[in-house]
């Protein structure tokens, strides 16, 4: 774990919630977050083609995120619907891991982001997809669906970066390297998981991490890139302790619900 | 019907085809058409782009070069003479009720 600046290691996070609800929190905003970062690629991505996948990626997340922030509330019981959960919480209280709120760079950081959360993703929502939890199950198997092709799309972006022109080759290089430190907190277990793995919610994080390390590994060797060898890796999004890009998305994302309080169209 | 195109000037890669089916049994009609790389690049260019929203079943993308096309000056040797016989239409038949897709 990275040594953070005495200001952002201040404990002013939110305390935790319900463990089941904070456990949904956390799948819900990790797709909200990563849609939303996606979405700002709208009009940006490199070909016509590639702007209308990042589209469709982006919606992909957002509605699970959606869907899964809709079942946090209703578990929560406190009258919070998915939308005052995405627009009405503040920085602390998101439960996203830190890999997904960091910027879009260029398109390899894009790209790599995205392979390392989709390869994730499939494998932690496969063990979802099997809990005895019924909602929960049933949204993780849809959702596995869509990222099962998301991350076809990522690792194909992998290849051809990786092993394309010597110039989107020290890109992606250089977009692993600086990612891979965000990876350790995908595998992170703590109180809130143990909690809801009593209610048979269990995913067995060092089984992902070995089929994770396989995916990565072998997508890297085949697209002639290289996993850096980096012991310290960060954390802290799954309590509220974000990087500081984080506020600056949750600003942009929330101001038109927050300036026309309930307005609809 | 030579492939006598100019070279192209874009560049966002080689075109392809794309035909989407939309049930079974029906044929692959042709959608339009997306730059891609290479086939795997283009079939999931095609499904973003044609086939996002259930449009489609079954995909099929086609490298436009391997495409083979009639040209206007083709027109009238081509496809005139059939015009004026009246005796090579099956028009002169009652099509039972209930028979569909013909």
């Amino acid at each position: 774990m990275t040594t953070l600046p005495p200001d952002v290691a201040a404990p002013r996070e939110t305390p935790l919630g319900a463990p089941i609800v904070e456990f949904v929190l956390r799948l819900g905003d990790d797709r909200l977050v990563l849609g939303h970062r996606l979405s700002e690629w709208c009009g940006h991505a490199p070909v016509l083609e590639e702007d209308i996948a990042l589209a469709n990626v982006a919606l992909d997340l957002i509605g699970q995120g959606a869907a899964m922030l809709a079942l946090a509330g209703k578990l929560e019981g406190r009258g919070r619907d998915e939308d005052a959960l995405a627009y009405l919480r503040d920085e602390r209280e998101f439960r996203n891991c830190l890999l997904v709120e960091q910027p879009n760079g260029d398109f390899a950081v894009t790209i790599v982001r995205q392979f390392l959360f989709d390869a994730w993703s499939v494998l932690y929502l496969d063990a979802l997809a099997r809990c005895p939890h019924a909602e929960l199950a049933a949204l993780a198997a849809r959702a596995l669906k869509e990222d099962t092709y998301h991350l076809r799309h990522s690792s194909q972006w992998m290849l051809r970066l990786g092993d394309g022109t010597p110039e989107s080759h020290e890109r992606a290089q250089r977009a692993l390297d600086a990612l891979w430190r965000f990876t350790g907190e995908l595998f992170e277990a703590d109180a809130v998981d143990a909690a809801v793995a009593k209610q048979g919610i269990a995913v067995d994080r060092e089984a992902i991490r070995a089929r994770w390390n396989d995916i990565v590994s072998d997508v890297a060797r085949r697209a002639t890139l290289t996993p850096p060898d980096e012991p310290h890796m960060a954390s802290g999004g799954r309590t509220g302790r974000h990087s500081e890009h984080l506020g600056h998305l949750l600003a942009e994302m929330q101001i038109v619900a927050r300036s026309h309080p309930g307005a609809g169209w | 019907m030579t492939n006598d195109r100019p070279p192209s000037t874009d560049t966002q890669g080689p075109l392809w085809e794309v035909f989407t089916q939309e049930e079974q049994g029906a044929p692959h009609r042709h959608a339009g058409s997306v730059h891609a790389a290479d086939a795997e690049q283009a079939l999931q260019n095609a499904r973003d782009v044609y086939a996002r929203r259930g449009e489609a079943i079954s995909l099929w993308v086609v490298p436009a070069d391997a495409i083979v096309a009639s040209t206007p000056g083709d027109a009238g040797p081509f496809f005139d003479p059939g015009n004026d016989k009246a005796y090579r239409h099956p028009q002169f038949y009652k099509v039972p009720r209930g028979v569909r897709g013909l």
